[in-house]
């Protein structure tokens, strides 16, 4: 009975999105939608503001400093890319319930996330285009390892 | 007469120390993984049961039949394999080691940290691995030359994705379906798993579902913050990929003590994500002198070789340590080489985790005049 089948994309049903560009629609405030979706599904592990989390490996999300090899990397002092973000979020979170927050939930959360690490302001709407375009503070700060091995 | 023949063996009950450590013995709502014994084991192959695991959003219980892997995007022809379909291609079994890129962490420390070969290095197993080349797929979806990464992704709570360039794609890359014979153990990926031999191990995506030819690499969670290893300037590796010559002696080793003067085997593990091992040199003075191990036959790429050496002991203090060359004359650099590029810890880490990665330098065990074994920095 199986056997192996060629695909029509249409039909793909798998759930998270890969590829470093956000290209799924919908969009979110981090003031307004992102606080609230935040406050709901995620401060219960990750705190107040992304600082003060208390649930074994839901480290801090803000803010720090990578002065030292075994710094704590959060969104705001590490990530490169904003869509590494969005990416996270829409495929393994809620831990307890992954992929059950909408495209505009995972956008507005995102927003609120960029917002409190001040890289993006609080009225700032985040979506497939202008997601992107944001500029994290630490992007020129890596080194390829093995770059004959790409 | 003793007990009747089991179905299914288990070792004798006089070996139920020789079990994994594990992180998260509680079962507490959080990651969880296992280390290997190496300082019980010995040969170049890991036991299933006791090959390492780690499992960021736990351990998912999957029905084969209902399984399914995509190879979609930049392809000719999207296609949709069930475990039965695979099975039908022509499959290849080869030796690989798999090694978290965490592994080691605690090697980081500021100071050596009091511990087992186990606890320190029990991020890494090895086996055979049989399954169907990743490149034999890619020959019946087609590839479009624009293709030059692809994303793999997992069935598992977190859908774990990493990128991996198309170069691995066609080189020795497979979906395997079975390890040291029988199918993936459910910690190590069942029903099927991505091997990349010799590249860090959480690319190796396990329970794997999906893979996405693209242009770009997806900056995903695991390799845009996890395993990108910081370095001292504060600016950090991307991309490390390879897990590069390492080597440790298992035996004698922490948690062993040498029960007075006399002839001993010296012996541990070796091994390069590059290729085969080519020479392992072991010291008994901390890296003053050194003489050349015998390594066990077959030497294969990118997994386990054992490495022996007869030794006397004559009662005195010694620091054993040994130090591996690949083929591509590739050394594990001194522990001072090592940390004047990758720097230490400002104080020890916690054992338990991995903050750190890519810990490829020596390690040491000194023996007193009492056959008490401590780890030491040499």
């Amino acid at each position: 009975m199986c056997t192996r089948k060629a695909l029509a994309v249409a039909a793909l049903v798998l759930a998270a999105s890969a590829g470093a560009r956000a290209e799924t629609p919908g969009l979110g405030k981090p003031a307004t939608e992102g606080a609230k979706v935040y406050a709901q599904k995620c401060s219960a592990c990750h705190g107040d503001n992304g600082r003060n989390g208390t649930a074994p490996g839901a480290g801090p999300l803000v803010g720090g400093q990578i002065d030292r090899i075994e710094a704590v990397k959060t969104i705001g002092n590490f990530y490169g890319y904003s869509t590494t973000v969005f990416d996270f979020i829409r495929r393994a979170m809620p831990y307890n319930e992954p992929r059950t927050l909408s495209n505009d939930e995972v956008y507005a959360v995102t927003a609120y996330l960029l917002a409190l690490n001040k890289i993006i302001g609080e009225n700032d709407v985040m979506d497939a285009q202008t997601l992107p375009k944001v500029k994290m503070p630490n992007r020129d700060n890596f080194i390829i390892r093995f770059p004959d091995r790409i | 007469m003793g007990a009747t023949t089991p179905a299914l063996q288990v070792p004798s009950r006089f070996e139920k120390h020789v079990v994994r450590t594990l992180s998260n013995p509680n079962n507490e709502f959080r990651n969880s993984h296992a280390r290997t014994p190496h300082h019980l084991l010995n040969g170049t192959v890991t036991p299933n049961s006791l090959h390492f695991s780690i499992n960021h959003s736990g351990l998912p219980d999957i029905d084969p039949d209902k399984h399914r892997l995509a190879i979609h995007g930049l392809v000719k022809q999207p296609m949709v394999y069930s475990l039965e379909a695979l099975s039908r291609y022509p499959m290849v079994s080869r030796m690989a080691f798999v090694e978290c890129g965490g592994n080691s962490a605690p090697m980081f420390s500021n100071e050596p940290i009091q511990a087992t070969a186990q606890a320190l290095h029990g991020l890494v197993s090895c086996a055979e691995w049989t399954g169907v080349k990743l490149s034999t797929l890619l020959e019946e979806t087609g590839i479009d030359p624009k293709a030059k990464w692809f994303i793999a992704e997992g069935a598992d709570s977190h859908a774990l994705s990493r990128s991996v360039p198309m170069k691995k794609a066609l080189d020795d890359a497979m979906i395997a379906l079975y390890q040291n014979g029988e199918r993936l153990m459910p910690g190590n990926g069942y029903p099927m798993r991505l091997l990349l031999p010799g590249y860090e191990g959480n690319m190796n995506v396990k329970f794997l579902r999906r893979i996405k030819l693209t242009e770009d690499p997806a900056m995903s969670m695991y390799e845009g913050r996890t395993y990108s290893q910081i370095l001292p300037s504060g600016k950090a590796y991307r991309f490390y990929f390879l897990q590069e010559v390492k080597s440790f002696i298992t035996h004698p080793s922490f948690g062993h003590s040498l029960q007075g003067p006399g002839f001993y085997e010296i012996s541990g593990v070796a091994y390069s994500g590059a290729g085969r091992i080519a020479k392992v040199m072991i010291s008994a003075d901390g890296g003053r002198s050194y003489a050349e191990a015998a390594l066990q036959a077959p030497v294969l790429p990118k997994a386990f070789t054992r490495f022996r050496m007869p030794w006397r002991w004559d009662g005195q203090p010694v620091v054993l340590q040994s130090r591996a060359w690949d083929e591509g004359g590739n050394v594990q650099p001194t522990r001072a080489e090592f940390v004047a590029v990758r720097g230490e810890t400002k104080s020890p880490p916690p054992l338990l985790g991995f903050p750190n990665q890519h810990y490829n330098s020596l390690t040491s065990w000194a023996v007193d005049g009492k056959g008490e074994i401590k780890h030491v920095y040499a």
